[in-house]
């Protein structure tokens, strides 16, 4: 079942096309990835959906809603978190989730919100004291305090460390295990592989695929590269004998194997059968990142 | 809505300097020019009241209006405009216009105490009258401060940052005191300078404050020219005013 369908939706500021031609659909349960570079048009198009940006052309359903036509029905049913959104400096962090509460009609039980996000500690700390990744827990527990069926995460992580960050992930993870369905925007490739189910590759205003991270690369061939150093030494012929094996080279004392399939196993037994064993054995795999590229012929980050 | 007020209140509460200053700046002045002989005489110039019997609280009450009004209203919300809070607030089933008529009740709030803190400072130092016309003070003064919390939010409106927002404030307060008669009194400006204070709205801010002490009722083109002024300055922040 589809929660959000969005059709050609097209977005114009004063001077510029934001989104040009953009279609998905996030199915109920999964957690949605919107993935591309900064300025391809990954937040106007979640603040259309949000209903915080009236669009130009194109249609859009959340939850059967419409989110032009019916604002209030939307807030009823998706929680937001924004990028650059944020709260009063002075604001304690219980204050502010108790205020949000009050904004719905049967909104969560906000102190048990707050110690599943993490922050139960922090009760009483003022939001300007918050650590980046503190503050980006609260403003998850904000977006789920009206009880949401749908959340939408908007450059979640962004400046945090890679602790924070790797926490804040298994919030969103938690979240969609309690049964919210997650659009989440990044521009981290790393974070998209992640946590997405699928993800739609956004680029120039439009959508340059919708696949699962598998899929995705997948779609750039799937070559992989095996990389060790052989404890004696190895003939190419034992290598490029093998089916998967596409092309050997050697740097030093290293062996660099370019191939596709179950490159790395096909490799490691060969080199068993010659009693050799590869010492710092690495796999290299195509990623996200040179999907995108293949996809685009632009660098994500 | 009771939530956003309180949670308002005590962030304003926390930020208590600035309110202090507004509360405390007029009143001290009042208490400190008071203190000069010549404004304790009777003054024929004023009809043959004293400078501190209506004239000077009435200036201070202004004073403690604009200050609010000028400078903490447009801070706060150009500061929720900055740090996206109303925009974090518009995507939730409530409305940011909630947010602002908060701001604008607490700062209208804090004003009239400040000039509740004036009427009974002027009585206990300087034996001044409390204003005779109660009802239409209250009238005059409300009428005035929604003139004048309006055309903070103008100034809210137009300012690009928080940092400047408070500061085009200030800068907007000082004409407005001028044309109010704070320097100069009314009766002795010049012809051209009281028909410009006439139409300020402050003008006839302070001259209903004065007549009301007195206690008459305000006169009816000073009550219009506020209602213009109301009209004009809501009309303008409705069109300025900004989410985000």
């Amino acid at each position: 079942m589809n929660v959000i369908e969005v059709k050609n939706l097209h977005k114009r500021y004063k001077d510029h096309v934001a989104v040009e031609d953009v279609s998905f659909e996030v199915r109920a349960g999964e957690i949605f990835g919107i993935l591309g570079p900064n300025g391809a048009g990954k937040t106007t198009t979640v603040e259309c959906v949000s209903g915080l940006r009236v669009p130009d052309g194109g249609t859009l359903r959340v939850a059967g809603i419409d989110p032009v036509q019916d604002r209030d029905g939307l807030r009823r049913v998706l929680g937001v978190q924004l990028q650059s959104s944020a709260l009063p400096e002075k604001i304690k962090v219980w204050e502010a989730l108790d205020l949000y509460a009050s904004f719905y009609q049967d909104p969560a039980d906000w102190p048990e919100l707050l110690e599943r996000v993490g922050l139960g500690a922090k009760r009483d700390a003022m939001f300007g004291k918050l650590s980046g990744g503190q503050r980006q827990r609260l403003s998850v527990a904000l977006a789920l305090v009206g009880k949401p069926r749908i959340a939408v995460l908007d450059e979640l992580t962004t400046g945090l460390d890679p602790q924070a960050r790797r926490d804040t992930w298994e919030l969103v993870e938690q979240v969609r295990d309690s049964g919210v369905t997650i659009v989440l925007v990044t521009h981290f490739m790393e974070e998209a592989e992640r946590l997405c189910d699928r993800i739609a590759l956004i680029d120039s205003g439009r959508v340059a695929a919708i696949d699962s991270p598998a899929g995705l690369v997948a779609r750039v061939g799937g070559e992989q590269k095996v990389r060790f150093r052989p404890s004696a030494p190895v003939a190419d012929s034992v290598l490029t004998s093998l089916p998967e094996v596409k092309e050997i080279s050697r740097t030093g004392d290293q062996v660099v194997v370019t191939g596709i399939g179950n490159l790395a196993p096909a490799v490691t037994l060969a080199l068993a059968e010659q009693r050799i064993v590869p010492n710092d054995l690495r796999i290299e795999q195509a990623t996200l990142d040179d999907a995108f590229l293949a996809l685009t012929g632009r660098k994500l980050a | 809505m009771k939530k956003i007020l309180l949670v308002e209140t005590k962030l304003l509460a926390r930020d208590w300097l600035g309110v202090a200053l507004s509360l405390a700046l007029p009143v001290g002045l009042l208490l400190v020019l008071g203190q000069i002989p010549d404004l304790q005489k009777p003054d024929p110039n004023l009809g043959g009241q004293r400078f501190v019997d209506a004239q000077l609280p009435a200036q201070m009450i202004l004073l403690a209006l604009l200050t609010t009004a000028f400078t903490i209203l447009p801070g706060a919300m150009a500061t929720y405009r900055e740090q996206g809070v109303l925009r974090r607030m518009s995507t939730t089933p409530t409305h940011p216009a909630r947010l602002l008529g908060a701001q604008l009740l607490l700062n209208l709030i804090i004003a009239l105490c400040s000039a509740v803190v004036v009427i009974l400072a002027g009585w206990l130092v300087f034996g001044s009258q409390i204003p005779g016309q109660l009802f239409g003070f209250l009238l005059a003064y409300l009428l005035g401060a929604a003139a004048m919390l309006a055309l903070g939010l103008v100034i809210a409106a137009i300012a690009p940052n928080s940092k400047t927002a408070p500061g085009i404030g200030s800068v907007a307060m000082f004409p407005l005191l001028f044309v109010a008669g704070m320097w100069i009194p009314r009766e002795i400006m010049p012809d051209t300078l009281r028909t410009i204070s006439d139409f300020s709205v402050v003008g006839p801010f302070v001259n209903a404050m004065r007549d009301t002490w007195a206690g008459d009722w305000p006169q009816l083109p000073h009550l219009a020219v506020m209602v213009g002024g109301l009209v004009l300055f809501s009309g303008l922040a409705v069109r300025l005013f900004k989410w985000e």
